[in-house]
């Protein structure tokens, strides 16, 4: 048991992921508010990207961004750049789902005046 | 001592996203949203995440703020009903042991910063050593981004397009 509680602290960013993981998505199963399900939903997506940039990280190296033009570069002297560029990508096509399901809820609240779901499905019936 | 820095910025990671989601009134819950996306995006800058950091800032913080809040400018921003129904059972039983599995595979993961870990010695060393000679260009983010992943770039437009006429073809008033 001590064992494992020093494998979690030497992971800090992966207790954090999570944390925030679960939370998110909690929310999103349990929240009866939409705009409070798509926070939950974010944080979801942001913790996930937020484990894969752990990933890159590298002890005593620094940004990719080389330094000298010329000579052999050591990879060992700069963070793994691939997640970095991946969950850019990510990031961008996040935010367009999000901008998606916004207008999907406020079309809702247009319709049916409420943003709380038990509301919406009562007034479906 | 690596983790002085960083240990309270997770903390804040989780109040800010805690407080996001306790607080009843929509517009703060929002604005604390975007500091939680700020302080994410000093998180990654701290882990030589530069580009990354900079695109959470712009996007994540400014961005997703502005689309929340013209929700719910249009919208009720307030969480009305203070009466709380019981979660389902299957949330309250399924989640807790998911983290418990997430937790139990803590151990397998390869330690934080390490050297030899598979994703920094597979592909991403050539990336490194070659970039510059292949694409002139000595930020080896940009020259992935845009040269070697060009078309997944021009494909991440084509999703972008399609979000902006997808919202567009929701949010128009039909002339009834």
């Amino acid at each position: 048991m001590v064992e494992l509680i020093q494998v979690w602290l030497s992971r800090p960013n992966f207790i954090a992921f999570v944390i925030l993981f679960l939370w998110g998505l909690y929310i999103t199963v349990v929240h009866h508010n939409l705009v409070k399900k798509l926070i939950g939903l974010y944080l979801v997506q942001t913790s996930v990207i937020f484990f894969l940039v752990t990933t890159s990280a590298k002890s005593g190296a620094t940004v990719p961004v080389l330094m000298s033009e010329a000579g052999s570069v050591n990879p060992e002297m700069y963070v793994n750049p691939l997640p970095h560029v991946l969950t850019l990508t990510a990031i961008v096509v996040q935010v367009a789902t999000l901008g998606v399901s916004l207008a999907l809820v406020s079309a809702i609240y247009r319709k049916f005046g409420s943003l709380h779901e038990t509301e919406i499905l009562n007034r479906l019936e | 001592m690596t983790y002085s820095f960083e240990l309270p910025l997770l903390v804040l990671l989780i109040l800010t996203a805690g407080g996001a989601i306790v607080v009843k009134d929509l517009i703060s819950a929002v604005i604390i949203l975007g500091s939680y996306s700020f302080f994410l995006a000093i998180v990654w800058a701290w882990l030589g995440a530069v580009d990354v950091a900079f695109v959470e800032a712009v996007v994540g913080a400014g961005l997703a703020t502005v689309f929340f809040l013209l929700t719910l400018f249009g919208a009720a921003p307030k969480d009305t009903l203070i009466r709380r129904t019981p979660p389902p059972i299957a949330a309250v039983i399924a989640l807790p042991v998911l983290g418990l599995l997430l937790l139990y595979a803590a151990d397998d993961l390869p330690a934080f910063g390490d050297l030899q870990a598979p994703a920094s010695v597979h592909v991403s060393p050539y990336y490194l050593q070659n970039s510059l000679s292949d694409t002139q260009t000595p930020n080896v983010v940009t020259a992935v981004l845009m040269d070697y992943r060009a078309l997944d770039t021009m494909m991440e437009t084509a999703v972008i397009f399609t979000a902006g006429i997808a919202c567009w073809l929701i949010l128009r008033r039909r002339a009834s």
